[in-house]
């Protein structure tokens, strides 16, 4: 039941995200009829979609998740993917490269959690996430310049690819 | 006037880095470090695009104009949309890329290589 509430409730502020503009009634933005019909396609959806969308726990509905996650997003990921472009563009102009793939095993234990993990590598300064172990939840490395002092110990050392993300991703998604 | 001057300027650090996004797909030696040029930057370069059709969405909502509101909440839709997705396209064609057995040009390491293959993946490896 729980899950139901909190699917259709989902659904129902993405339909009136999307249908902005309908009419003049609800804040000069909606009509009447399109969040009338906006609740009746959530109940049905929220019903269809209720053990896709959450699967063992209730962890996300934290509000102070939601904050640090956006405290994540707007502080040290913005500034990694700046860092992220100044350094492509170094690459791209001098055709310095040194590339390699390497393992590392961050300990997260949640498939949210490594999802977001595996992002931000992607979208951080000179690594790409290749590939995953499923059972240990390591992950596969793509690494534009690889850093020689770094390959004495293996698997690599978390904070050579990604600096802090991993005790952030443990704070918002564990 | 001074919003006119942002907007353009974020139009033009946009168009900055796709352009560098489009010279990396042409100088770079492989497969893995092109993906790096292609995500990268087209998610830096989309974010200022985008973030500019923003401001001109919230600047004509403030100016009493409804197609305003529209501009700018849908923009934000397909930025939260192109944030999520894009790393999540280059993760799935760089894996199967390596599965494919291309190889890393000039790898110094590849330790994927040596990863242990899975049990339900040598049942269905046969086909």
């Amino acid at each position: 039941m729980k899950r139901y509430v909190i699917t259709t409730i989902v659904c129902f502020i993405i339909y009136l995200l999307l249908t902005t503009g309908s009419g003049t009634d609800v804040l000069g933005l909606w009509s009447y009829i399109e969040m009338l019909f906006g609740l009746l396609l959530s109940l049905i959806v929220g019903y269809a979609t209720r053990t896709l969308f959450i699967k063992d726990n209730f962890r996300m509905l934290n509000p102070v998740r939601w904050f640090l996650f956006l405290a994540y997003l707007i502080g040290p990921f913005f500034v990694a993917l700046a860092k992220a472009n100044l350094d492509v563009a170094y690459r791209v102009i001098t055709g310095k490269i040194n590339p390699g793939i390497v393992k590392i095993s961050p300990g997260i234990h949640t498939d949210l959690g490594i999802t977001l993990l595996a992002n931000s590598i992607t979208l951080t300064p000179g690594t790409l996430s290749v590939d995953i172990d499923e059972e240990t939840n390591d992950l596969y490395i793509h690494w534009i310049n690889i850093d020689i002092k770094a390959l004495e110990k293996k698997p690599v050392d978390c904070k050579y690819i990604c600096g802090n993300f991993p005790q952030w991703i443990r704070r918002i998604a564990e | 006037m001074i919003f006119d001057i942002i907007i353009y300027l974020f139009i033009g650090i946009g168009i900055f880095f796709n352009l560098l996004a489009g010279i990396g797909l042409l100088r770079f030696p492989d497969v893995y470090t092109r993906l790096h040029a292609g995500t990268k930057c087209t998610t830096f370069g989309s974010l200022f695009l985008i973030g500019s059709v923003i401001l001109i969405g919230l600047k004509l909502w403030w100016e009493k104009d409804t197609n305003g509101s529209v501009l700018a909440i849908h923009s934000t839709i397909a930025l939260i949309a192109i944030l999520l997705t894009n790393p999540v396209g280059a993760h799935a064609i760089a894996r199967a890329a390596h599965r494919s057995g291309i190889q890393p040009v000039g790898a110094v390491i590849d330790e994927l290589q040596t990863k242990p293959v899975e049990k339900n993946e040598e049942k269905t490896g046969g086909d």
